[in-house]
């Protein structure tokens, strides 16, 4: 970094700035720029071509670390830049409470890494009727055109079944399950729960119409981002799509400090950071789009103080920051005994999910007010750091293969057989569930801590309720009970209520939103229904930041829809001359 | 793009794929039409951690070594279908890890030593230089978690994760997923279980 900073003005004026390159920002620099608009993209992290710099199809001895977390959260093959925690950039919890931010600072952001699981929020998630939580402004009517637009454009496989809450799409050919994912559909259907295909963001057939994108080659390995665009990366699928109509620039490395703002308290430009120079830059633009993440984004109008904003951008009513919630996730694993010694083929698959449940119930008659769905895992996987762990274990729980029981452990010839006997048994299940947005979960400026940058930054407060407790235990006695009907040994110790039924803490599922609401009412919420802060007309939010409540459904899919919505609204505005 | 054609894509995009060729600068600041084709920007940082890693003195010592390989081989021994640990360079792997993941430091050297004088005060020798047989002794008692002496603990903590690290140094590199028979990582179509399996479990496609 140079030693002395200075900050550098712009006099040229763009039409839009978007902060921001994940789904939300990738879709809307898409849409402005093939409308002909002149935008520029802000990116705190590098460029990312997945076509470039992917690890797919690399093996395991590729990687000196044989694919550990050392440097990458997810492991050495995982297409995320950042982590839970990134060097200089810090971020604070308060009264001891929890919670773990995941940042990808790339061109694409976390879409490069994401489980491609694309679900549509429901009827009842958009307006949900146990008086629990707040409506959202708009229904799933009004959201439903821009969730067919998003499976047409960018390409989704799933089934239509006909349930209430979970609305059917336009898709293309679901993955056929593999051998473990038969056992647990066999399974869960006698334990009364629901199994179907999964709805996942990848190429199982071409996508009509779109020249640049390749079809699924099932390596399953969408965590590490495809190099021919077979999933939905918004690096590979909007950002340099959008770069190529020549309407769309994109920054890198530049760290958005704050949203300028002009004595009218309408939004001018940005300033930010450049990573590589160490110098700060103001832009000027007409229109200021966020999609910086729900927490970036909320730390980004907070940190936007000035006369006409005193409590930060966009935030008269004080509920930026607040209303913060993530999935709720707890987990199960076993093996099949019946898997042991089985024949050797190539289940890879896709690396999103061949089958889901969406929750299968009445939550009238349960002890807590919303579902959850299961997400299945196993089979035939290639090996990676960690990999053998389970063996040692395993191979006592049932008879050898002279039918006797031996001690788990051991060593040599023995243990090496079991190696190649309990390959590919093993089955995990993972619940996502809704969690309840409360005024009470929220993220805040710290007062005392910047990062290297000197920007402020976010300190969170966030506990869990009986609510979600509940929920997880149900979804440990669901576990169990499809485990027990599908002749699965269960090997991970049951969570009891001394660790909330293994309940994650907050933040760790990856799918934080609702810090940026939006709202019919200025005084309950920062955004309009259009996603338009109510007091900057020409500012903007798309990514998970304006939710309401999510569902259980895992936010990406929404987020597009919902940002291709407000770009819409944003193109219709500019036509009519109001922004 | 059909699939052949994606394919096609595929093996001209990973040509020159390798560790450390990928240390491309990040120059790069603003991508637009006229440069999206060449920009890269991969995190340097990563490099910049394994070239210090690399640079860094052995940690184990020449007898340390020597007993990693010997414990590694009577883990992992040669029989029919592959070869040993140290056929698959385990012990290198496991000098890598130690420096990438520090925790392992103490544990593994404190626990080598741990072992050896088990060994002297027991058959009045080194491990390595204990006879095979002494030496399949001594993992048999600290090789069964739950079944171990309570004055053997630490033994048993010390082979369980020298057994984990073997384990996964093997079955990751190349004669390890032979042996395993993993037979994925290639482009390949997905048409469901094959039949002769769901016969094998009585299945039927759902």
């Amino acid at each position: 970094m140079g030693d002395k900073i200075q900050i550098k003005k712009s006099t040229e004026q763009y039409d839009a700035i978007v902060v921001g390159s994940g789904a939300g920002g990738g879709m809307a620099g898409y849409v402005l720029a093939n409308a002909g608009i002149k935008v520029l993209m802000l990116e705190a992290g590098p460029f990312f071509d997945p076509a470039k710099q992917s690890k797919q199809l690399q093996w395991p001895y590729e990687s000196p670390r044989r694919g550990a977390s050392t440097t990458r959260a997810f492991g050495d093959f995982d297409a995320a830049y950042g982590g839970w925690q990134i060097e200089g950039q810090p971020y604070t919890t308060k009264d001891k409470t929890e919670f773990s931010w995941f940042r990808a600072q790339m061109l694409g952001g976390r879409t490069n890494h994401w489980g491609r699981i694309s679900l549509r929020m429901g009827p009842e998630d958009f307006q949900p009727t146990d008086g629990l939580t707040d409506r959202w402004p708009i229904t799933y009517d009004d959201v439903k055109p821009f969730y067919d637009k998003v499976d047409k454009m960018i390409g989704v496989y799933g089934t239509n079944e006909g349930l209430r809450n979970e609305p059917d799409g336009i898709f293309l050919t679901p993955p056929k399950p593999r051998l473990n994912e038969i056992f647990i559909k066999n399974g869960a259907a006698k334990a009364g729960v629901k199994v179907i295909a999964g709805r996942g963001s990848v190429l199982t057939d071409a996508l009509p119409g779109n020249k640049d994108r390749g079809v699924c080659f099932y390596c399953g390995q969408c965590g590490r981002s495809c190099k021919v665009y077979g999933d939905f990366s918004a690096s590979s699928c909007l950002v340099i799509p959008a770069i190529k109509t020549g309407n769309l620039k994109v920054i890198t490395n530049a760290m958005v400090r704050q949203i300028l703002t002009d004595k009218e308290g309408q939004a001018t430009g940005v300033s930010y950071v450049d990573k590589t120079d160490g110098q700060e830059y103001q832009l000027n633009a007409k229109i200021v789009i966020l999609g910086a993440s729900t927490g970036e984004s909320a730390r980004i109008l907070l940190n936007s103080k000035s006369a006409q904003h005193p409590g930060g951008l966009a935030n008269s009513s004080g509920v930026v920051g607040k209303y913060l919630h993530d999935s709720t996730g707890a987990s199960l694993g076993g093996f099949l005994p019946q898997l042991m010694d089985r024949k050797r083929y190539n289940e890879d698959g896709v690396g999103s999910v061949h089958i889901y449940s969406p929750w299968w119930l009445d939550n009238k008659k349960l002890d807590f007010s919303r579902g959850y769905h299961i997400e299945y895992g196993g089979g035939m996987r290639m090996p990676n750091y960690g990999f053998g762990g389970g063996t040692p274990k395993m191979n006592g729980l049932v008879p050898d293969r002279n039918g006797k029981t031996k001690d788990s452990g051991g060593f040599g010839a023995t243990l090496k057989d079991d190696y190649r006997r309990f390959y590919g048994t093993q089955v995990s299940m993972a619940g996502r569930g809704t969690a309840i947005a409360r005024k009470e979960n929220y993220c805040e400026i710290d007062p005392s801590v910047v990062d290297k940058f000197g920007i402020p930054v976010l300190r969170f407060n966030y506990t869990w309720s009986n609510e979600e407790v509940n929920q997880a235990k149900h979804m440990q006695e669901t576990f169990q009970s499809v485990m027990h009907e599908m002749g699965a040994v269960i090997t991970t110790k049951i969570p009891g209520a001394d660790t909330s039924y293994g309940l994650e803490a907050p933040g760790k599922i990856i799918h934080e939103v609702g810090t940026i609401r939006m709202g019919d009412d200025p005084k309950t919420s920062a955004l309009n229904k259009w996603c338009q802060a109510h007091d900057c007309k020409n500012l903007f939010v798309v990514d998970a930041a304006p939710f309401v409540q999510q569902g259980d459904k895992n936010a990406t899919w929404t987020i597009l829809a919902l940002s291709m919505r407000t770009t819409e609204y944003i193109l219709e505005q500019r036509k009519k001359q109001n922004i | 793009m059909n699939r052949r054609q994606s394919l096609k894509a595929l093996s001209i995009s990973t040509l020159g794929v390798g560790l450390l060729v990928e240390s491309c600068k990040t120059s790069t600041k603003q991508v637009d039409v006229s440069n999206v084709d060449t920009a890269v920007g991969l995190e340097e940082f990563e490099v910049e951690r394994l070239k210090q890693l690399y640079a860094q003195p052995a940690f184990f010592n020449a007898h340390e070594k020597s007993t990693l390989v010997v414990l590694a081989d009577l883990i992992i021994p040669k029989d029919a279908v592959s070869g040993s640990a140290s056929d698959a360079k385990v012990v290198d792997f496991i000098e890598f890890i130690v420096k990438d993941i520090p925790i392992h430091q103490l544990p593994m050297r404190g626990g080598l030593k741990w072992l050896d004088l088990h060994c002297l005060n027991t058959y009045d020798k080194t491990f390595v230089d204990c006879t095979n047989a002494q030496q399949i002794e001594v993992l048999e008692q600290i090789a069964y978690p739950g079944k171990t002496k309570p004055e053997l603990q630490q033994g048993e903590v010390f082979f369980t994760r020298v057994r984990d690290l073997v384990g996964t140094g093997f079955y990751t590199s190349a004669v390890g997923i032979k042996d395993l028979g993993y037979v994925g990582n290639v482009p390949n179509i997905w048409e469901g279980v094959p039949k002769d399996v769901l016969k094998q479990y009585n299945l039927s496609e759902v």
